[in-house]
């Protein structure tokens, strides 16, 4: 309360009506913005894609109007050579997902670059040019995956990631699961980053 | 105002420093919150040996290579400083609840079963976490292993627990308040714990959206960090600054409401930083930006209220290691979460940052400074009024030897494995980020450099030297006032001129 020594812009009931409406205005904003976020990031509503993108050759490149690299979507380049529907897609990649929490991946490897800093991150994993050329990639991928300790990929480091016992159906999943990811836009993270040469590139 | 409460002491005159001190027994909830800050200092000192191990691994990965792997003790290392936390609060409002409310705590046989139950579920979880490790693809490994989420891997039907348990915690806590008087300090405690518990229904759901996940995942993470737990150690923080200094109710409680108006005045939007490279739109990099530049304002009025406080009372407190925790705090939640989250929040910066040991650095500083600081001033509150009311002001036996040694072995530890991480931070936002773009090659050209390598050795030296005083601080914990026959040195009612 404002007594006549307190002015009013120090008083306890002043601050306490400011904390009021200052936290019910920000959480009035959050929430709608929430609700415009969510709907823009649904897969397939442009800034994430669509499960099926992994039938696809995926790119990243520089956009002149944006100021920064962005996934491209190119040519049919199914996944394993056989193409899926929209259902299978979100079905391999959700397979995918659930092995990347169950294997505890995030605390080593960050993802969208959240998550721990041991291990590479994950983001642009799929386009990564240390798996030397497209025809290659994804036989190495699931090697290393089957067996990262034999297929140990260190760059001259000691850290070996261990075997997280994997099922084939799951080091497809995996696969699959970051094949999509990379095609998430974001916003230009990682900058600079030189994809693998594909197709024509 | 409500009048003087039943433990306020009279002016220091009144009383000789060598009183015989005439304790009163613990209340069964101060009992209970004993039993908190004891499982908080086990899980602390948890956190600390997992820790020292996986930064350890950094330097020598083969070090448990396939028994004990980085994620596990990393896993450990968070969740274990994260559920410490938790009980360091909870402990702190079970202490707080009945002098704020002046009657005894409401269903104090539900509060001792919630202990119970809450623990037995952790313990749990951490065996689990050791031992089971990971599971296959299924929904099952979710449910009963762990939700691999950073910071929220507890699996769902912990989950599920933790809520049940925080829903009986709130009932003790709102059920006292509104059966004896509220307060400013009440009031927002009250509505701070309704957000924080509701926050973490935003974590209990599986997608395959990543982006969706992580949206939803920051609701948490940051919400929690970097909003109502700020604002719950805001309310203990006034509680504190009242009973070590005898600083005026009217006073703290307007402070309280100024932070609260500034820290969800910043802090709300300021999640917009976690959503720069997600995915989401890039109306985020404006809105987290700018609002996200403004969360330090909160932590400098913190930092004058505390100061400013501790310096009107001449720092005549009567305890002198919880008062020199709580200006620990102000200062350490300022530089750690702060400055250090304010160097690397605008997105021009952290596009180069986002993701590499700049977040590490900022995560230990931030955790240490804002939250382990006030958990440890509060067990000193409480073990002063354990051992009988007794003196903790200066000529302490040994001239408190411990609880200095304590203070600085953990304060300059926390703030220079900070400096070192950031080396680290720079130096792979450089070579791996800036001049690498971020390949897999790129990444490991920045771990291998001898500037990276370095940093973390030196990250090892402090850790060692945070756990020696961690060690120290547990000693004094089980030492200080023991035997002492001086009663407290006693402060002013901060009821007075209310």
């Amino acid at each position: 309360m404002a007594t006549s020594s307190t002015p009013w812009w120090a008083s306890e009931d002043f601050w306490r009506k400011c904390a009021i409406f200052v936290t019910a205005f920000m959480a009035l904003v959050l929430i709608l913005l929430t609700f415009h976020s969510l709907a823009a990031i649904q897969s397939g509503a442009g800034r994430v894609p669509a499960y099926a993108v992994i039938n696809h050759r995926i790119d990243y490149r520089f956009n002149e109007e944006r100021g920064y690299q962005v996934p491209v979507i190119g040519d049919e380049a199914p996944l394993f050579g056989r193409k899926l529907s929209e259902e299978e897609a979100e079905q391999l990649v959700d397979l995918g997902k659930l092995t990347v929490q169950a294997k505890n991946c995030m605390n080593c490897h960050t993802l969208l670059g959240n998550g721990a800093y041991y291990a590479p991150d994950l983001t642009k994993a799929w386009l990564d040019p240390g798996w030397g050329n497209e025809q290659a990639r994804e036989l190495l991928m699931t090697l290393f995956l089957k067996d990262p300790i034999a297929n140990a990929r260190t760059f001259g480091t000691g850290r070996r990631m261990p075997d997280m016992d994997l099922t084939d159906d799951e080091v497809r999943g995996v696969i699959a699961f970051l094949k999509w990811m990379s095609a998430v836009d974001t916003n230009g993270f990682p900058r600079g980053f030189e994809p693998l040469p594909q197709g024509d590139a | 105002m409500a009048e003087a409460t039943a433990d306020a002491v009279p002016l220091p005159e009144a009383q000789p420093a060598t009183a015989v001190r005439t304790a009163t027994p613990l209340s069964a909830a101060q009992r209970l919150a004993l039993h908190y800050f004891l499982v908080a200092m086990v899980l602390f000192l948890a956190q600390m040996i997992f820790g020292l191990i996986a930064g350890l691994q950094f330097l020598m990965p083969d070090l448990l290579h396939g028994v004990l792997d980085f994620n596990v003790n990393r896993m450990v290392h968070i969740n274990a400083m994260i559920v410490w936390m938790l009980y360091g609060f909870i402990g702190a409002i079970y202490w707080l609840v009945e002098d704020e409310a002046g009657v005894p705590l409401v269903g104090i046989f539900i509060a001792r079963a919630t202990f119970w139950v809450l623990t037995a579920a952790v313990t749990a979880v951490v065996i689990v976490f050791l031992v089971v490790q990971a599971g296959p693809g299924e929904m099952s490994s979710i449910w009963l292993i762990n939700e691999g989420r950073e910071y929220i891997e507890a699996p769902r039907w912990a989950d599920i627990g933790i809520v049940i348990c925080m829903g009986a915690f709130f009932y003790n806590v709102a059920a006292t308040f509104m059966k004896g008087r509220w307060s400013g300090i009440s009031g927002t405690l009250v509505l701070d714990l309704i957000a924080l518990a509701g926050l973490y229904f935003a974590g209990m759901f599986y997608t395959t959206n990543i982006s969706v996940d992580q949206y939803w995942w920051w609701w948490v993470v940051h919400l929690w960090v970097e909003a109502t737990w700020e604002v719950l150690v805001g309310c203990i923080m006034a509680w504190g600054l009242m009973k070590t200094l005898g600083v005026r109710r009217k006073i703290v409680t307007t402070w309280l409401y100024i932070e609260v108006a500034l820290m969800f005045g910043s802090g709300i939007l300021g999640l917009g930083h976690h959503y720069f490279w997600i995915g989401t739109p890039e109306y985020w990099l404006g809105i987290g930006g700018f609002f996200s530049a403004l969360e330090p304002i909160p932590l400098v009025a913190m930092v004058v209220h505390a100061v400013y406080d501790a310096g009107r009372h001449g720092f005549k407190s009567n305890n002198h290691p919880a008062l020199a925790w709580l200006i620990a705090h102000a200062f350490g939640n300022f530089l750690g979460a702060g400055v250090w989250g304010f160097i690397q929040t605008l997105p021009q910066i952290n596009l180069y940052t986002h993701g590499t040991q700049w977040s590490a650095s900022h995560g230990h500083l931030a955790f240490f400074g804002a939250y382990a600081t006030i958990v440890v001033a509060f067990v000193y509150l409480a073990l002063q009024r354990w051992r009988g009311d007794v003196w903790m002001s200066g000529d302490l036996p040994d001239r408190g030897w411990k609880w200095k040694w304590a203070l600085a072995l953990l304060n300059v530890g926390a703030l220079a494995m900070t400096v070192a991480l950031l080396i680290a931070g720079y130096e792979q936002s450089f070579v791996e980020r800036a001049a690498g773009g971020s390949t897999w090659e790129a990444y490991f050209a920045g771990q291998t450099t001898p500037w990276f390598v370095q940093a973390m050795q030196w990250r090892m030296i402090f850790g060692v030297m945070m756990t020696l005083g961690l060690v120290l601080l547990l000693w004094d914990f089980l030492t200080i006032g023991r035997g002492e026959t001086r009663a407290a040195k006693a402060v002013p009612s901060p009821e007075d001129g209310a």
